[in-house]
């Protein structure tokens, strides 16, 4: 027997449903943390749907998918937080409508 | 009873993920985001992909939300410090993620109990993927090496300035 005991449109439901979770904290928080935050939620939902897959079909591929995501974020998260603390330094506060006028 | 553990593990994630984008402390919505990522670890692990598991644990949960503890931390330096230490002490910050990570310890050890822990027929194994990874994915390795570098290179050149002028200011 192979592939998922549990039916894979309850999998992609969560996924899905973890995804908007992470969609309405970008879209509605205006911290610039809880936005990365919220980032970090919406490609974990992703990378939980790769791996779904890749269970499904006892293929390697969704955890390979998922390595990528993982770095993606690693390399994403690093650079975020660098923004964070310079607009922390610049502006005193982690308002991202406080940093709206795009000039150096 | 796999399933079960399956479905506790979803709602523990679900659960925790709102409640952590709706705290108005960072700190306090760091810890609910940890318990997702814990959550989402769980699945993986019942979904067969144990390697997954724990690179989400390891990476996510470990290297990723410490880089966040550091930064709230440095920014939460001032004259405030010691009371908000003392009013994240208190108990009812963090009795619900205590719960809701108690309750996928207790997951795991009910998974613990039953062999093959999981709600796939077959798992994959950590040498089935570092085999695919190293054979036809090779480029996308390469890709995310470039990428990591990159990210490097514009954290430390960000971090670098913010250090410098604090050096300066002192």
């Amino acid at each position: 027997m192979g592939g998922l005991q549990i039916p894979m449109e309850h999998v992609l439901a969560l996924a899905g449903l973890l995804f908007s979770c992470g969609l309405m904290g970008l879209m509605l928080r205006r911290n610039i943390i809880f936005m990365l935050m919220s980032l970090e939620v919406m490609l974990n939902a992703s990378a939980l749907a790769f791996v779904a897959a890749g269970a499904k079909w006892n293929q390697a591929d969704g955890q390979i998918i998922f390595l990528l995501i993982l770095s993606v974020a690693a390399a994403e998260v690093a650079v975020g937080l660098g923004l964070v603390l310079q607009i922390q330094r610049r502006f005193k506060t982690l308002d991202i409508d406080q940093a709206r006028r795009l000039r150096g | 009873m796999m399933e079960v553990l399956f479905y506790i593990a979803a709602t523990v994630a679900l659960l925790s993920t709102g409640l952590a984008l709706t705290r108005a402390n960072a700190a306090h919505a760091l810890i609910y985001l940890i318990v997702s990522l814990l959550a989402v670890a769980v699945l993986f692990f019942l979904m067969g992909a144990p390697f997954a598991a724990a690179l989400e644990i390891v990476i996510y949960a470990g290297a990723i939300m410490v880089l966040f503890v550091f930064v709230i931390m440095m920014l939460n330096v001032g004259q405030h410090g010691i009371a908000q230490e003392q009013e994240w002490l208190r108990g009812r910050n963090w009795i619900v993620p205590g719960i809701l990570a108690g309750l996928l310890l207790l997951e795991l050890l009910l998974a613990l109990r039953h062999a093959p822990a999981t709600t796939a027929g077959l798992t994959v194994s950590p040498k089935e993927v570092g085999l695919a990874l190293f054979g036809p994915y090779v480029l996308a390795v390469e890709i995310a090496s470039m990428l990591l570098l990159a990210g490097l290179i514009g954290a430390y050149h960000l971090g670098r300035r913010f250090i410098v002028r604090r050096e300066n200011k002192r």
